[in-house]
């Protein structure tokens, strides 16, 4: 048996990035080499203890992270991907699709509900990585539509953590159209005066970060994390020469002003029940659970 | 003009050529007898072209979408519109040439126009970045959309690009930030606005001035999340293969105007002359103003948070997918 597993040799199923998952005892930091005990990183914030890298986490992680234990209610489950441009070119679209709910557990790129942080209200988006790195299509278009409306409706703030290529291509224009439709939610929630924090993980680019996810009334990231509208190799393609170090990253948007703070995860929940505390408080209610809002 | 002639097209030229050859010969040798060939053979002429044109495949529009002689933004703005205004800069950084902006009339009617900016030989697309906008392009559009909601002056935006430029310094500057803000105002703009892809509509960067009551679109235009050779890119990953492949990946995407309306994605079609819009320059800029004037004829009449509330309802619609009654996952 082997003891270092070299984190991309590890199986493709999982919560979060493949990579990350190596059948091992021991996981190696991506960023400083370290040798991590597996164990250790998956109880705490899968953050390396030496350098701080935050390894990339799924939704449930996030759940557990961020919500008071047991809150979180999902919506949307009802929400299914279909094949509008019966898209055949190398791979059937309804292939792919089966093959990530198969090897992730998910219906879908992003997981949408309620729940409570510190006692307090709050409508949720979450992306999960393990399911085409995010992507976004129409059925993510229309959970994360309904999550705003749902904020509206329960008069409650919004949370989006994004982590996403873009746009998912095998719908075509269907999935740059969810740009559009998410876009104008947001101006609803405005209208409404309720708040939106948008988290950027590692990565959120092209599509959602064109919308939702740079629509935020607070934005936070966190460290490391790549953000950007253009993926670093076609950068480089463009402009015929290779990118500094750090280009893209959370710091470097931080440092241009994209963004608010940049937030390891263990200050995750503390900074954004700070930020709610500002809010006006809406209690988790069973009459809206009844509802099924 | 570069007079490009795409490959399937060719047929038609070298008839063409051989018309011209035999009309030349007939009349310096004088020989009547000629005529009768000449007129068959433009009659074969004429049902080449039906035949080549009516049934065009998804790529060949995608080349007539990019043919170098093709009408952009500032070409309909003057064939169609009087007293234009250009008004530069995002009053931040700087002027982006890929995005054109200004004051116009429309047959006396004063609008806000928008519109991605292609050149039209080598030396101006250079200036015009080939229609790719940066981020000042797209907070250029802004400032004029928000110009136009002051002076209550409907908004014509006019999508022309193969996407936002994807380069170091457009990102350092928020690239991502700039579109999200565009599409974001353009949803809650208190004026009528009015999109026409009118050549290439290349993701994001086209998105960033597309939302809007009505959106049209040219006959041979196209519109959709990535052009065809980066699909096949991230497909096929080998250089050479994608090559071979990205004639089928435009077919795949479903990006051509007939697509997008079956789609719901866009409200009309607007119909080119015969081989695209710039073999007749004036007939396809007369569509197009008829089919705009048609479009605000449709909304003219409605109150302003109607049509916000109708232009929520059209972009909230759009996405296909299955509702199931119970979560079996």
């Amino acid at each position: 048996m082997s003891w270092f597993k070299k984190p991309n040799s590890g199986p493709k199923k999982g919560d979060g990035d493949r990579r990350n998952i190596p059948e091992g005892l021991w996981i190696k930091c991506d960023k400083c080499d370290a040798i991590l005990f597996k164990e250790d990183l998956d109880r705490g914030f899968r953050v390396c203890s030496k350098c701080g890298f935050h390894f990339k986490i799924g939704h449930q992680k996030y759940l557990s992270i961020l919500l008071d234990e047991g809150s979180f209610e999902e919506r949307e489950t009802e929400l299914r991907t279909t094949d509008p441009l019966q898209f055949k070119e190398k791979q059937n679209y309804p292939d792919h699709i089966k093959n990530y709910q198969k090897r992730s557990g998910l219906t879908e790129a992003v997981i949408t509900g309620k729940g409570a942080i510190d006692g307090r209200l709050v409508s949720v988006a979450i992306h999960d990585p393990s399911f085409i790195a995010g992507s976004m299509g129409s059925v993510v278009g229309e959970k994360i539509a309904r999550a705003i409306r749902r904020s509206i409706e329960l008069r409650c703030p919004l949370i989006i953590i994004s982590t996403a290529g873009g746009a998912r291509m095998q719908e075509g224009i269907l999935s740059l159209m969810q740009m559009a439709k998410t876009a104008i939610w947001l101006t609803r929630l405005s209208e409404a005066k309720l708040p939106y924090i948008s988290l950027l993980t590692n990565p959120t680019m092209a599509g959602v970060m064109a919308s939702y996810a740079s629509l935020g009334d607070f934005t936070l990231a966190e460290p490391g994390a790549m953000i950007g509208f253009t993926g670093p190799r076609v950068i480089e393609q463009t402009i015929r020469a290779t990118l500094p170090e750090g280009f893209q990253t959370a710091e470097f948007f931080y440092e241009r002003g994209f963004v608010d703070q940049v937030i390891p995860r263990p200050e995750l929940k503390e900074t954004i029940s700070r930020i709610l505390s500002y809010f006006p408080d809406q209690s988790m209610s069973p009459e809206s659970a009844e509802e099924g809002v | 003009m570069s007079g490009l002639i795409l490959d399937f097209e060719k047929p038609i030229y070298e008839l063409e050529r051989q018309i011209d050859e035999m009309r030349n010969f007939a009349v310096t040798e004088n020989i009547g007898a000629l005529n009768e060939e000449i007129q068959r053979l433009e009659k074969k002429l004429a049902r080449l072209r039906e035949n080549i044109y009516a049934d065009l495949t998804r790529w060949q529009r995608v080349q007539i979408a990019r043919h170098p002689d093709r009408p952009h933004t500032l070409d309909y703005i003057a064939g169609m519109m009087t007293d234009f205004v250009e008004l530069h800069g995002d009053r931040a950084f700087g002027d982006d040439k890929a995005m054109v902006a200004g004051m116009a009339k429309l047959d006396g009617m004063p609008v806000m126009v928008i519109g991605h900016q292609k050149g039209s030989d080598t030396k101006e697309n250079l200036m015009r970045n080939f229609g790719m906008a940066g981020p000042e392009g797209y907070r250029k559009a802004l400032r004029i959309v928000k110009l136009a909601e002051k002076f209550e002056m409907p908004v014509l935006a006019f999508i022309d690009t193969p996407g936002a430029y994807p380069g170091a310094g457009a990102e350092e500057r928020g690239q991502a930030d700039a579109i999200a803000r565009v599409i974001y105002e353009m949803g809650r703009l208190t004026v009528p606005i009015i999109v026409t892809v009118i050549g290439e509509g290349g993701s994001g960067g086209a998105l960033g001035i597309g939302v809007g009551d009505r959106v049209l679109m040219m006959e041979n235009a196209w519109y959709t999340t990535i052009t065809p050779e980066a699909c096949s890119t991230i497909l096929w990953k080998d250089q050479e293969k994608a090559a071979a492949r990205k004639t089928d990946c435009a077919e795949a995407l479903r990006l051509t105007a007939a697509d997008l309306l079956e789609l719901g994605v866009i409200d009309g079609i607007v119909e080119e002359p015969l081989g695209g819009a710039h073999h007749d320059f004036s007939a396809a800029n007369q569509a197009l103003k008829t089919a705009i004037s048609e479009s605000f004829a449709e909304i003219t009449s409605t109150p302003i948070d109607t049509l916000i509330l109708e232009r929520i309802d059209k972009f909230s619609n759009m996405g296909v997918y299955d509702v199931v009654p119970a979560d079996p996952v």
